[in-house]
C-alpha cells in the first residue's frame, strides 16, 4: 500500500516508528468500522439549480458519486465543474435540491458539522493553490497542527511521508513560488491527503501539464484510489487521462448531464454531444460560433 | 427621475456594503484563536510586514514635515520676533494634526494597497478558498493578524512621525536658523499637555488605523478574482481610505477641540 512504502523505508533504517503504526491502526480501525455502516453512494445530487449572476449554472442535475471509486466529471470550459466541487465542500449554497456527502446534507449542516464534514473531504485545487507565505513543508503540516495534537516530532514523520508518498520530500523546504507547476499540484495533493480524507476531489490535476507529470499524476490518483479506499471525483476535460482511470464518468453539459455511465460506455455512446466532445470537433450541437447577426450583413454594414 | 433612482441605488449600495463589512470586521476581530501560539506567531509576521516595513516611508516624511514646518513657522513668527515659538508651534500641529494624518495617509499607500493586493491575490490563487475547505477560518486565520497589527502598529508610526518631526524642525531651527535651544523647548513644555495633545492624537492615529485597515482588508476580501479586480481594489483601498481618514479627521478634530 502506498502509506506502507514509508514504513519499509523506516523499517530498513531500524527507525521504525511506533507512533506512526499506532496513528494508522487507529486511522485504518475508524475507517473500517465506517465502511460496514455507510452506503454505496458517497455523494448524492438532487434536483439541483444553481444560478450565478442570473444565469442557470445547473437546472435540475440528479447525479451519484460511488464510494471508493474514480468518478470523471467532463465537460468543457465554463460548464460549471468547479462549481460543482465547491456545492459538494459547501463554500457555495444550491438555489434549490440537495447536496449530501456521506450523508451529511451539506445545505442544511450547521458551521461546525460543515466544517467536520470539510475535514473528510480533501480538495486539490485548479491552481494548486499552496499558501505563498509557507513553505512546502509547513502547507502539508497546517492541517495536522490544526486538527490533530500529535507532537512536533509525530508531524514531522506524517508529513515527510506524504510528501514521499508525492515525491516530493527533498522539496519539503521549498516555497511554492520556487516549484515548478507539476511539483506545486503534487505538494497541494499532499497537503489534500495529509488528514487521510475520505473524499478527494480533483479539479483539473492535468491541465497545463507536460506528458510526464500527467503520467505521474494519473499514477498518484490511482494509487491513491485502490489503496486507501478513497472515494475520488476528478473533473477535467482531459478526455484520453479521464477516461484510462475513472471506473464512472459524468458527461456534463448545458447545465445537464448528458451522460452517466462507465468509460466504455461513453466511449461507445452515439449521442451528438458526446462525441462532438470526445472527438472534439468545433462544430456540433455544442457551436463553435458564439450567437451573432448574420455575417453576410454584418460586413456589409454601413452607417 | 433616473437621477433620483440613481441616487438611491448608489445610497443603498453604500448602506449594503457598510453592513456587509461591518459584519465582516465583528466577525473576524472575535472569533477568536484556537491556538494562541500560532496566532502569535501570525501577528508578528504581519507587525514586521504592515509596521517595520513602513518605518523607512513614515521616517524620512515626518523629518522633511517637519523641517518644513519649522521654516515656515520662523519666516512668520519672526516677523512678531517671537521665533522661540516655533517649538511650541512644531510639536502641537505634529502631534494633534499632521503625525496622525500624514501617517495615516502614507499608511493607506504602503501597507493599505499592499494588504489590499495580497489578499486578493490570495483571493484569485484559491488559497482563501482552499482555507475554507480545510475547514480553517481565513477570516480568523488570515484577516484577523492583517486587522490587529495594523490597529496596533499605526498609532506607534503616527507618534513616530511625530518624534522624527519634531527632532528634525529642532535640527533646523536651532541649528540652522539660531533659534535659542533652551526656549525651543521651553516653549513647547509650557503649551503641550499629555491628555489633550498627545492623547488626542493617539485616539485620532487609533480610529484612522481602524478605518484603514478594515477598508484595506475588505477591498481585498471581496474584490473580483481578477488582475483587473485587484487593481481596482487597491486603487478603491487608496482612495477611500484617504478620504475616509480626512472625514474623520475634521469629525474628530471638531469634537475634541472644537469647544472654545
Ligand atoms: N464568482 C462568480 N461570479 C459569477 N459567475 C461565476 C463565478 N464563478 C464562476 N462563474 C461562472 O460560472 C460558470 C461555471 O464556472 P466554473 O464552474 O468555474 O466552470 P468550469 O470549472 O467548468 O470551467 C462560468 O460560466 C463562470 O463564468
Ligand atoms: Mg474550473
Amino acid at each position: 500500500m502506498w502509506f506502507i512504502e514509508g514504513f519499509q523505508d523506516l523499517h530498513e533504517r531500524n527507525e521504525f516508528s511506533w507512533r506512526i503504526f499506532y496513528y494508522y491502526a487507529v486511522l485504518v480501525s475508524i475507517r473500517f468500522c465506517y465502511r460496514e455502516s455507510s452506503v454505496e453512494v458517497y455523494i448524492d445530487v438532487k434536483n439541483l439549480s444553481f444560478s450565478r449572476g442570473g444565469r442557470a449554472i445547473y437546472d435540475d442535475v440528479t447525479l451519484q458519486i460511488p464510494k471508493g471509486k474514480i468518478t470523471a466529471v467532463m465537460g468543457p470550459s465554463g460548464v460549471g465543474k468547479t462549481t460543482l466541487l465547491r456545492l459538494i465542500g459547501g463554500q457555495v449554497m444550491p438555489n434549490s435540491g440537495t447536496v449530501t456527502v456521506d450523508g451529511v446534507n451539506i445545505a442544511q449542516a450547521s458551521r461546525k458539522e460543515l466544517f467536520e464534514a470539510r475535514r473528510r473531504m480533501g480538495m486539490l485545487f485548479q491552481s494548486g493553490a499552496l499558501f505563498s507565505d509557507m513553505s512546502v513543508f509547513e502547507n502539508v503540516a497546517l492541517p495536522l497542527q490544526e486538527y490533530t495534537d500529535f507532537d512536533k516530532t509525530m508531524i514531522r514523520d506524517i508529513v515527510l511521508m506524504k510528501l514521499q508518498s508525492v515525491g516530493l520530500r527533498g522539496a519539503a523546504h521549498l516555497m511554492p513560488s520556487e516549484l515548478s507547476g507539476g511539483m506545486a499540484r503534487r505538494a497541494a495533493l499532499a497537503r489534500a491527503i495529509a488528514l487521510d480524507p475520505d473524499l478527494v476531489m480533483y479539479d483539473e490535476p492535468f491541465a497545463g501539464q507536460d506528458p510526464i507529470s500527467k503520467g505521474v499524476l494519473v499514477e498518484l490518483i490511482q494509487r491513491l484510489n485502490r489503496a486507501a479506499n478513497i472515494t475520488s471525483v476528478l473533473v477535467s476535460h482531459d478526455v484520453e487521462e479521464s477516461l484510462s482511470i475513472a471506473d464512472h464518468v459524468c458527461l456534463l453539459s448545458g447545465g445537464k448531464v448528458i451522460l452517466s455511465g462507465t468509460p466504455e460506455e461513453v466511449r461507445s455512446s452515439t449521442d451528438e454531444r458526446v462525441v462532438q466532445f470526445l472527438q472534439g470537433h468545433a462544430d456540433g450541437p455544442v457551436a463553435f460560433h458564439y450567437p451573432a447577426p448574420e455575417y453576410r450583413e454584418q460586413l456589409l454594414e454601413r452607417n | 427621475m433616473g437621477l433620483v433612482k440613481n441616487l438611491f441605488a448608489g445610497v443603498y449600495g453604500f448602506i449594503e456594503s457598510l453592513g456587509q463589512s461591518g459584519i465582516f470586521l465583528f466577525q473576524s476581530l472575535f472569533r477568536l484563536p484556537i491556538r494562541w501560539g500560532e496566532a502569535i506567531r501570525l501577528y508578528v509576521r504581519q507587525v514586521y510586514s504592515v509596521g517595520v516595513l513602513s518605518l523607512i516611508i513614515i521616517i524620512v516624511s515626518g523629518a522633511f514635515i517637519g523641517m518644513v514646518l519649522a521654516l515656515q513657522g520662523y519666516s512668520i513668527l519672526t516677523s512678531y520676533g517671537s521665533e522661540s515659538a516655533v517649538g511650541q508651534l512644531l510639536a502641537l500641529t505634529l502631534l494633534r494634526e499632521l503625525g496622525p494624518v500624514v501617517t495615516g495617509l502614507l499608511f493607506a499607500g504602503r501597507a493599505g494597497s499592499a494588504l489590499t493586493a495580497e489578499i486578493g491575490l490570495m483571493k484569485a490563487t484559491e488559497q482563501l478558498s482552499s482555507y475554507e475547505m480545510m475547514g480553517i477560518d481565513p477570516l480568523r486565520r488570515v484577516i484577523a493578524p492583517r486587522l490587529l497589527a495594523g490597529i496596533t502598529c499605526m498609532p506607534i508610526l503616527a507618534l513616530i512621525f511625530s518624534a522624527v518631526g519634531i527632532w528634525a524642525g529642532m535640527m533646523v531651527s536651532v541649528n540652522w536658523l539660531g533659534v535659542y535651544e533652551g526656549s525651543f523647548w521651553a516653549s513647547m513644555q509650557q503649551s503641550v499637555f499629555f491628555d489633550t495633545d498627545i492623547m488626542n492624537g493617539i485616539i485620532k492615529s487609533f480610529v484612522f488605523a481602524i478605518a484603514v485597515v478594515w477598508i484595506a482588508v475588505y477591498q481585498g476580501y471581496v474584490c473580483q478574482p481578477t488582475s483587473e479586480g485587484i487593481g481596482r481594489a487597491t486603487t478603491r483601498t487608496v482612495v477611500m481610505g484617504s478620504l475616509a481618514i480626512l472625514g474623520l479627521d475634521f469629525l474628530l478634530t471638531a469634537a475634541m477641540f472644537g469647544d472654545f
